[in-house]
């Protein structure tokens, strides 16, 4: 029996180098989290995560209780109550698999679960597209979930730890989902650094649910009928929580750092070739290739174009990107998602950026909203580039439509 | 080559003797308010005093959810967690797990602690029958289900469940002028459902706490047993039912003295008839008539002697037909079913 990762490199200490796919990262990313209750439900591209996870443990490579339930809903609330009392947990789903686990999605951030778990994005039905979008994981945005998007195999397994480290902090205990580009990173290899167990055990402690562990020793009661009297009291100790994890999330990056010896700069957001740019394009998750790639291309003919990756969307960095995109003569925020009906009819990311801009003191540039590769479909080199000239017209004073759709077939 | 289940002991809890010989001591106390007359009160009551103090309890929404823990007041002396409508046999399967895997990985001391969740007919037999079946097929887990049936959705005002009685007056069916049976959809088996269609479910009981002493030793063995369990009890209702709170008692042996509700337990497959109704089947004591219990009830006010008497045949039916009576109700013929007009 192969082991799952098998190292193409080894270093002293447990450290290797392996060629594996962004689900297979997250997979070696619980089993070096010692993660104890596991639930599997089947949908794509997410699941892939899971079948690893399966290999693992036949294998006698991790040892936890891995469940596969009868549903997403059933998945979700298995590992919310084994995490209440003390398991760590982890848990996934894609597109409409999400959407069906909803109501235990709402009330896991409510009950201060540190669940972690990984969304492949996928598009919702209906029509049926296995394709990536964001709009399954964005459902969840306003209920005190963290999100995270990631682009390389090696950012996700680096977030899945970061994510346990930050959801578990007593100070924050908050469920924290990695978003994950369907095929574009779920199914893609790439080389990455594996660390060892002693450095995540130096990086991770354990999960100490402390007073709100659901024990004999500690009889409590979890969740009773609030109504009107409390309900306002206890969801402001989840807007404090939500506060306070702007530092613990730069606590963790800062310890990540020290103890794994790779940076990844900003928690919140990656800059990319912006040192001199005068207008950038931002966006989440794997659009970061082909988007580099152009702006790569795009430089050679002159145009100083940079580009800025949102990591984190929950929390989100309003004050630090207000100030970052004030460097800059015009923004478009190209979003793998949509929101019909709402202002300018543009995506979620641009809407959540002129929100940040708004109050700020700095410049405003003005913000170009681009609905681009919906549904898996590839965002390509003209794509970009046409997107480019656009926000370089906006830089240069000449009016332009506050949303376009990108790449739409005429 | 590992042991591919691998079930944690339990703990042994013996049938008590007596009433004498119950433990006076309380897990559920003061701080709920249930209705007067509340018989799934009492039967919250009665399962944690037979589980005792090293008890996880987990609730799903319901009557015995709202009020039984008002913040700041909760009745509940063990650990309770809420868990959603449908949720049941998710909660219990994951309060197990999560203890197991700790347990065994010594990030918890070593130690059997009862799981138990429980829902009421709308989140057992209606939403939440997915996850309870389920649950039902994992062997490697120590848990019961405990279903407290009043027959409607009564903390939401009296609608109709998948476990209502054909032809009951609930606030989705009330009779009208033209429709005098809005509801006409036969109780669901789910006893009978859970222990035929899931042969690693180690222990199915039908419980009715009139017969208080029976149904907290039927927990008891439940416990013992381990592995995924369920019961079901059928618990009186005055307000979902219309009559006097001071009959709950009553209603409840008259539900199982009619035939209605008949009491058994399947013990690893092994099938015993309990109680009341082991000595009706035996014939030692007499089937009483339906509309002895029904015409109680303001439920059922509406019905016609039609009414009545299909009642009666369908009863008849399930202990004169069914293929093990009161239980599995296959039968060899084809039967016509004559509702009333």
């Amino acid at each position: 029996m192969a082991t799952l990762a098998p190292a193409v490199e080894e270093k002293k200490g447990g450290e290797r180098t392996a060629l594996i796919t962004g689900s297979e990262a997250i997979a070696v990313a619980c089993q070096l989290a010692d993660v104890d209750v596991i639930t599997a439900y089947p949908i794509r591209p997410y699941d892939t995560v899971m079948q690893y996870i399966a290999k693992l443990v036949s294998n006698g490579e991790m040892d936890c209780e891995y469940i596969v339930a009868e549903g997403e809903h059933s998945q979700f609330e298995i590992v919310k109550h084994a995490s209440a009392v003390g398991a760590r947990v982890f848990c996934g789903s894609s597109g409409v698999g999400w959407m069906y686990a909803m109501e235990a999605l709402t009330v896991t951030p409510a009950l201060r679960i540190p669940m972690v778990c990984m969304v492949g994005n996928r598009a919702l039905d209906d029509p049926g597209a296995f394709g990536t979008e964001h709009n399954d994981a964005l459902a969840v945005r306003d209920l005190g979930w963290m999100l995270t998007w990631v682009d390389s195999g090696q950012e996700a397994l680096d977030s899945t730890l970061i994510a346990y480290r930050v959801a578990e902090d007593r100070r924050i205990f908050l469920p924290c989902a990695i978003s994950c580009d369907g095929a574009f990173l779920t199914h893609s290899q790439s080389l990455l650094q594996i660390p060892s167990q002693e450095q995540v055990n130096e990086f991770l402690p354990r999960y100490n649910r402390a007073d709100l562990l659901l024990h004999p020793d500690n009889p409590i009661t979890v969740a009773p009928q609030a109504n009107e009297d409390w309900v306002m009291e206890i969801r402001r100790q989840n807007y404090a929580a939500m506060e306070r994890t702007y530092g613990v999330i730069k606590e963790a990056f800062a310890d990540f750092e020290r103890i794994f010896g790779r940076s990844y700069g900003n928690p919140f957001f990656e800059e990319y070739m912006t040192d001199d740019a005068d207008v950038v394009l931002m966006g989440m998750g794997t659009l970061s290739t082909p988007v580099k790639v152009a702006i790569r291309q795009m430089r050679k003919a002159g145009k100083k174009v940079g580009f800025v990756r949102l990591r984190w969307f929950r929390p989100f960095a309003a004050e630090e990107l207000a100030q970052c995109l004030s460097r800059f003569q015009a923004v478009g925020v190209i979003d793998r998602d949509y929101s019909f009906g709402s202002p300018h009819s543009g995506g979620v990311v641009a809407g959540e950026v002129r929100n940040a801009l708004y109050p700020g003191a700095g410049k405003k540039p003005p913000v170009l909203g681009f609905i681009c590769g919906l549904g898996g479909r590839e965002v390509t080199i003209p794509d970009v580039e046409k997107i480019t000239e656009s926000v370089y017209q906006a830089a240069e004073g000449k009016r332009q439509p506050l949303t376009q759709w990108i790449g739409l077939r005429e | 080559m590992a042991t591919i289940v691998q079930i944690d002991p339990t703990q042994q809890l013996d049938p008590f003797k007596s009433v004498k010989k119950i433990p006076t001591h309380e897990f559920f106390t003061s701080g709920h308010r249930t209705c007067q007359g509340c018989e799934s009160a009492l039967v919250m009551k009665m399962m944690v005093k037979a589980a005792g103090p090293r008890t996880i309890v987990l609730g799903s929404t319901g009557c015995m959810y709202v009020a039984n823990t008002t913040y700041y007041s909760t009745s509940w002396v063990v650990p309770w967690m809420h868990t959603q409508l449908g949720s049941s046999g998710s909660a219990a399967l994951g309060a197990a797990a999560g203890l197991k895997a700790q347990m065994r990985k010594g990030k918890m001391k070593q130690e059997p602690i009862n799981v138990i969740a429980f829902c009421g007919d709308g989140g057992g037999a209606d939403m939440g029958l997915g996850a309870i079946s389920a649950t039902m097929t994992h062997p490697d887990y120590n848990l019961l289900i405990l279903l407290y049936d009043n027959e409607s959705y009564a903390n939401t005002d009296i609608q109709l469940s998948g476990s209502t009685p054909w032809g009951a007056n609930t606030t989705f069916s009330t009779p009208g002028s033209v429709k005098r049976i809005m509801h006409h959809r036969w109780k669901k088996n789910m006893a009978g459902l859970m222990a035929v269609g899931h042969p690693t479910c180690r222990y199915v009981a039908t419980i009715c706490m009139s017969y208080g002493l029976h149904g907290m030793n039927s927990i008891r063995k439940a416990l013992t047993i381990g592995g995924p369990t369920f019961i079901h009890s059928l618990d009186p209702c005055p307000k979902g039912w219309d009559y006097d709170p001071i009959q709950s008692h009553e209603l409840g042996e008259l539900a199982v003295q009619c035939g209605i509700w008949p009491l058994y337990e399947v013990e690893d497959g092994k099938l015993r008839l309990t109680g009341r109704t082991q000595q009706i089947a035996d014939g030692k004591i007499p089937r009483k008539p339906v509309r002895d219990y029904l015409l109680r009830q303001g439920r059922f006010a509406h019905f016609t002697n039609d009414d009545l008497d299909y009642f009666q045949s369908k009863i008849d039916q399930m202990w004169t037909k069914w293929l093990i009576p009161g239980v599995i109700p296959f039968e060899k013929d084809l039967a016509a079913d004559n509702p009333p007009a």
